[in-house]
C-alpha cells in the first residue's frame, strides 16, 4: 500500500524524537559511568575527556554492592517463584471450576491490585512490629519480612494475568486429557501448564521486574542486613561527595541483567500481558 | 456452563457404578472441593498479605497512635473519627497538606496518563507497518520500562542538576539560554521535572499495549477504507480508535491507577526532602506517617486515598459498560 507523505512526515518525526527522548538519559547513564570524579562534578559533557574504568571498580567498595545485589537476587526470585505456584493453582481453580465465592475471591484479588502499596506499608510494618514485641519474631530487616510485602503486589497481579491466560487456552485440551484418563491435577501439569509457558513466562518477568524496582518497602522494611539494591544505590551521596560517576556505573550494572533477559523474552512477555490483560 | 463440565468426570466417579446420568451429579457433588483446595494457599496468603493488614490500616485510622505507642500500639487509646476531622479540615495544617497533595497528584496524573498515552499511540501507529529498522525501533522503546524503575529515575535526577546536569548543560550552553541555570528539583520546577521522567518511564507501556492491539486489526480493513479515499487521519479516528477501545479501557484505568499511586518516581527523585511542588500522595501519605511517626493519621489518609481510588474506578468502569451495552 502506497504511503502518503504526511504519514511518512509522522512516522519519521515522532520516531525521531521518541528516540532522542528514550536514548539520552541512557546515554547519559553509560558515558558517566565512565568518567573519573571531577568530570562528573564540574559541568557536564555529552563525551567524556577521560574514559576510565574506575568507577566500576571502586563502586563495589564505596557500598557494599555485591551484598545488596545477592539481596536483591534472593528477594526478587523467592518472592517471583512463590507468588507464581500460588497462582497456578488459583488461576486454574478460578479459570475452569465454577464454585461458591469464586466472583467475590477474583473481585478481592483484582481490586487488591489497584491499591496503592503505601496502604500496606503502614499496617504490615506495625503488624511486623508487633510480632517482634509479642512472639520475638523479627521481620522488619529480614529477607523473610521484604519477601512477604513483595507479594502485596507480585501475588494478585500473577493470579489475575494467569487467570486470563488459562482462559484463552481451549478447554478441548483438558477434555482430551481428561479422555486419556488424566485427573484434574495432572490435566493441569502435563496440558495446561505447557499450553501457557507464554502466559507463565510474562507474569515472572513483571514480577521479578517489579520486585527488582521495588522502592517503597525497601525503604522501610530494611536495614544494613537486608538492604536491596534499590535503596544501596542510594547511599552513594556522603556528606562530602555525591559520587554520580559510580552511582550511573552502579545503574548500569544494576540494569544490565534485567534489560537483557527482558529484551530476550520480549515477545511472550508482549503474548502473555496482552492476552491476560485484554480479553 | 463449560466451567462445570470440566470438573464433572473424574476416574473414580466412572468406577461408582451408577446409571450415567446420576453418575455425573454424583461426581459433581465429590470433586465440589477440589476449587477450594487449589485456592487454598492463595487465600491464606491473600489474608495475611492484603485483607489482615487492610483490616489493620482500618482500626488504626481510628487510634490515636503517635511515636510513644509504636512498639505496643495495641494499647494506643481510640480516637474516634478524629484523625479523619483533621485530614479532611482545610484549614488545619494536616488537612491543607493533603488537599494540595491531591490537587498536585491529580495535575500529575492527568497530564502524565494523557502526554503517555499520547507518545505510546504515536509510536505504536508510527510502528505500525513494516518498514527496514521496525524491529530495532521497537526494542529500542522498550528499554525505559525494562530499566529498573530506580536506575532510570536517578539517571534523570543527575541529568536533571543545577550545575553539573546534563539539562543545563544542554539548554544554557549548547543552546546558548541567556540568564543563570535554574534548580529543576526544588521550587516550582520540581512539578515539571517528576512529570517528565514519570512519562519517560510509563510511555513504553502504553506503546506496548497500543501496539499489540493494532495487530489484532486486519489490514485489510485499512486497504478497504483507502480505496474509498479515506486519509491516514480520517483512518485513525475511524478505524484504529474504536478498534482500540477495548485496549484502551484497561489501559487507561491501569496507568491512572499506577501514576495516581506513584511513590518511587518522587522518592527517589527527590530524596528524602520532597519540594513542595512534588509532594505526591504516595510520598505525603509515608511523610506523614514515618517522618513524624503519626500512624494513625497516616492510616486514616490511606483509607481516605483508598475510597476515592474505588469510587473513580468504579464509575470508569459502569461507565464504560454502560456504553459497551449501548454499542
Amino acid at each position: 500500500m502506497h504511503e502518503t507523505t504526511g504519514a511518512k512526515t509522522f512516522r519519521i518525526v515522532s520516531i525521531t524524537l521518541l528516540s532522542i527522548f528514550t536514548i539520552v538519559p541512557i546515554w547519559v547513564m553509560v558515558i558517566s559511568g565512565l568518567k573519573p570524579l571531577k568530570d562528573v562534578q564540574g559541568a557536564f559533557s555529552w563525551w567524556p575527556k577521560t574514559l576510565t574504568i574506575q568507577p566500576y571498580i571502586d563502586m563495589w567498595r564505596t557500598v557494599p554492592l555485591a551484598s545488596y545485589f545477592v539481596n536483591s537476587v534472593i528477594v526478587s526470585s523467592v518472592a517471583t517463584v512463590l507468588s507464581l505456584i500460588i497462582a497456578i493453582f488459583a488461576s486454574y481453580a478460578i479459570s475452569r471450576y465454577n464454585f461458591r465465592g469464586r466472583s467475590v475471591f477474583s473481585t478481592t484479588v483484582l481490586s487488591t491490585q489497584m491499591l496503592p502499596g503505601v496502604l500496606f506499608l503502614l499496617p504490615l510494618f506495625l503488624i511486623f512490629v508487633n510480632i517482634n514485641t509479642n512472639f520475638g519474631v523479627q521481620l522488619v530487616g529480614t529477607r523473610l519480612g521484604l519477601i512477604i510485602t513483595y507479594l502485596t503486589f507480585s501475588l494478585p497481579f500473577s493470579i489475575w494475568m494467569l487467570a486470563g491466560y488459562f482462559d484463552g487456552i481451549p478447554r478441548e485440551l483438558d477434555e482430551a486429557a481428561k479422555v486419556d484418563g488424566c485427573g484434574p491435577m495432572r490435566a493441569l501439569l502435563t496440558v495446561i501448564l505447557p499450553a501457557a509457558r507464554p502466559g507463565l513466562v510474562a507474569v515472572a518477568i513483571y514480577s521479578f521486574m517489579t520486585s527488582w524496582g521495588e522502592v517503597l518497602f525497601a525503604s522501610v522494611m530494611t536495614t544494613d542486613a537486608n538492604r536491596t539494591l534499590a535503596v544501596g544505590l542510594q547511599l552513594y551521596s556522603t556528606q562530602t561527595n555525591v559520587y554520580w560517576n559510580q552511582i550511573m556505573a552502579a545503574s548500569v550494572v544494576v540494569s544490565v541483567p534485567i534489560v537483557i533477559g527482558f529484551l530476550l523474552l520480549q515477545k511472550n512477555f508482549v503474548a502473555g500481558l496482552t492476552a491476560g490483560a485484554v480479553k | 456452563m463449560p466451567a462445570v463440565t470440566a470438573t464433572t468426570t473424574t476416574r473414580k466417579s466412572g468406577a461408582a457404578g451408577k446409571a450415567p446420568r446420576r453418575g455425573n451429579r454424583k461426581t459433581r457433588r465429590a470433586g465440589w472441593w477440589l476449587p477450594y483446595a487449589l485456592l487454598a494457599p492463595a487465600v491464606l496468603f491473600e489474608l495475611v498479605i492484603h485483607v489482615i493488614p487492610m483490616a489493620t490500616g482500618i482500626w488504626i485510622s481510628f487510634l490515636k497512635l503517635t511515636k510513644m505507642y509504636i512498639a505496643n500500639w495495641g494499647n494506643a487509646p481510640f480516637s474516634g473519627l478524629k484523625n479523619y476531622q483533621l485530614a479532611l479540615d482545610f484549614n488545619s495544617a494536616v488537612g491543607s497538606g493533603l488537599l494540595k497533595s491531591f490537587l498536585i497528584t491529580a495535575a500529575f496524573t492527568v497530564l502524565v496518563v494523557a502526554i503517555s498515552w499520547g507518545l505510546g499511540m504515536a509510536a505504536a501507529v508510527a510502528l505500525q507497518k513494516s518498514f527496514f529498522g521496525r524491529g530495532f525501533f521497537r526494542t529500542l522503546f522498550l528499554i525505559p520500562y525494562a530499566l529498573p524503575m530506580y536506575a532510570g529515575v536517578i539517571a534523570w535526577k543527575f541529568m536533571l542538576q543545577k550545575d553539573n546536569g546534563a539539562l543545563n548543560h544542554f539548554l544554557f550552553d549548547n543552546l546558548g539560554l541567556p540568564g543563570d541555570k535554574p534548580f529543576w528539583l526544588i521550587g516550582d520546577n520540581a512539578f515539571v521535572s517528576v512529570v517528565i521522567v514519570a512519562i519517560w518511564r510509563l510511555w513504553p507501556f502504553a506503546f506496548l499495549m497500543l501496539m499489540a492491539g493494532l495487530q489484532s486489526i486486519p489490514n485489510d480493513v485499512y486497504e478497504a477504507s483507502a480505496v474509498d479515499g479515506a486519509k491516514p487521519l480520517r483512518q485513525w479516528s475511524a478505524i484504529t480508535l474504536p478498534m482500540l477501545r477495548p485496549v484502551n479501557m484497561v489501559l487507561l484505568l491501569v496507568m491512572f491507577l499506577w501514576t495516581f499511586n506513584d511513590f518511587n518516581t518522587p522518592f527517589v527523585l527527590f530524596g528524602g526532602s520532597q519540594p513542595p511542588a512534588g509532594d505526591l500522595i504516595s510520598f505525603h501519605i509515608y511523610n506523614a506517617s514515618f517522618l513524624t511517626w503519626n500512624f494513625g493519621s497516616g492510616a486514616a489518609m490511606s483509607v481516605l486515598l483508598l475510597l476515592f481510588l474505588l469510587l473513580v474506578s468504579g464509575i470508569y468502569l459502569l461507565f464504560m459498560n454502560r456504553r459497551k451495552d449501548r454499542a
